[in-house]
């Protein structure tokens, strides 16, 4: 059998290493030959992810971050971003768009953006035990491709 | 991520250059703050045109320089967007609230 892709990177949740950490997951998704547009939307999803991570899961303190990227069967990329932080209590409320516990700085549209620039999303968390959010994304073959 | 800031006859331009994200946010908010303050514009204009990257961090810096400016009267826009960073705008239904406009 042929052993998938993968990497593994895990950080302090400072938010110094969130542009590391997009910019990495896209480095390592090139080798599917996305298109500039979907290297964009894995890097926003990405982004999205690991800073809910850092300014919600661990608000007060500095937590890890740990993160997942593999190549999947289908010429895709999985991306697992996993943190031991707070946590989220009702994950139907906090997907709805414009749903915040964040104030001003945020918006609330991360989980939206999550969902429609990666094909699909889950979240598992347990409050006071922390978060996993699990994306794929299906890259386009590029025969004919733009 | 940089941000400058240039005022003329009732003017207020913010150029972004880089990366807008929670890491660059903060100290953008500030500066733009400080200086809507400081010129109590008429207009505002966020130019995105050297913007190379904005997640769900930098739909917060609009909306609140768009909340700010209504305060002391005035208005702002955002001209120049990107693929990238329009995507992101879009997703948000923000353009319901702050004009996208084509150009200057
Ligand atoms: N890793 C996490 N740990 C704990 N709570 C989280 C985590 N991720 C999300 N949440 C909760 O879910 C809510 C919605 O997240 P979402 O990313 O959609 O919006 P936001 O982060 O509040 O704002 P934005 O992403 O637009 O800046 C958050 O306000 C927070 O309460
Ligand atoms: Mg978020």
């Amino acid at each position: 059998m042929n052993a998938r892709n993968y990497i593994k990177l895990e950080f302090p949740s400072k938010s110094i290493n969130e542009g590391f950490a997009r910019s990495t997951v896209a480095c390592f998704a090139a080798q599917l030959d996305p298109t500039l547009e979907e290297l964009g939307d894995i890097k926003t999803a990405v982004s999205e992810a690991v800073t809910n991570a850092t300014v919600h899961a661990y608000p007060d303190t500095i937590g890890k971050i740990m993160l997942r990227a593999k190549l999947t069967a289908d010429n895709g990329i999985e991306i697992v971003v996993r943190d031991t932080g707070a946590g989220i209590p009702d994950i139907d409320k906090a997907r709805a768009p414009m749903f915040t516990t964040g104030g001003e700085e945020r918006s609330g549209m991360g989980f939206t953006i999550m969902e429609s620039f990666m094909d699909t999303l889950r979240i598992r968390s347990v409050a006071g035990r922390g978060t996993t959010v699990t994306m794929r994304k299906k890259i386009s073959m590029r025969i004919g491709k733009p | 991520m940089e941000l400058t800031t240039t005022y003329k006859d009732g003017r207020l331009d913010l150029t972004f250059y880089g990366e807008l994200d929670h890491h660059a946010a903060r100290e953008a908010v500030q500066k733009i703050g400080q200086a809507i303050d400081s010129y109590l514009p008429r207009d505002c204009v966020m130019d995105f045109a050297s913007l190379s990257f904005m997640d769900s961090s930098g739909i917060a810096v609009v909306l609140g320089t768009h909340k700010r400016m209504v305060e002391v009267g005035g208005r702002a826009w955002v001209v120049n967007v990107p693929r990238q960073p329009m995507k992101v705008l879009t997703a948000s239904g923000i353009y319901r609230i702050v004009e996208i406009a084509e150009a200057v």
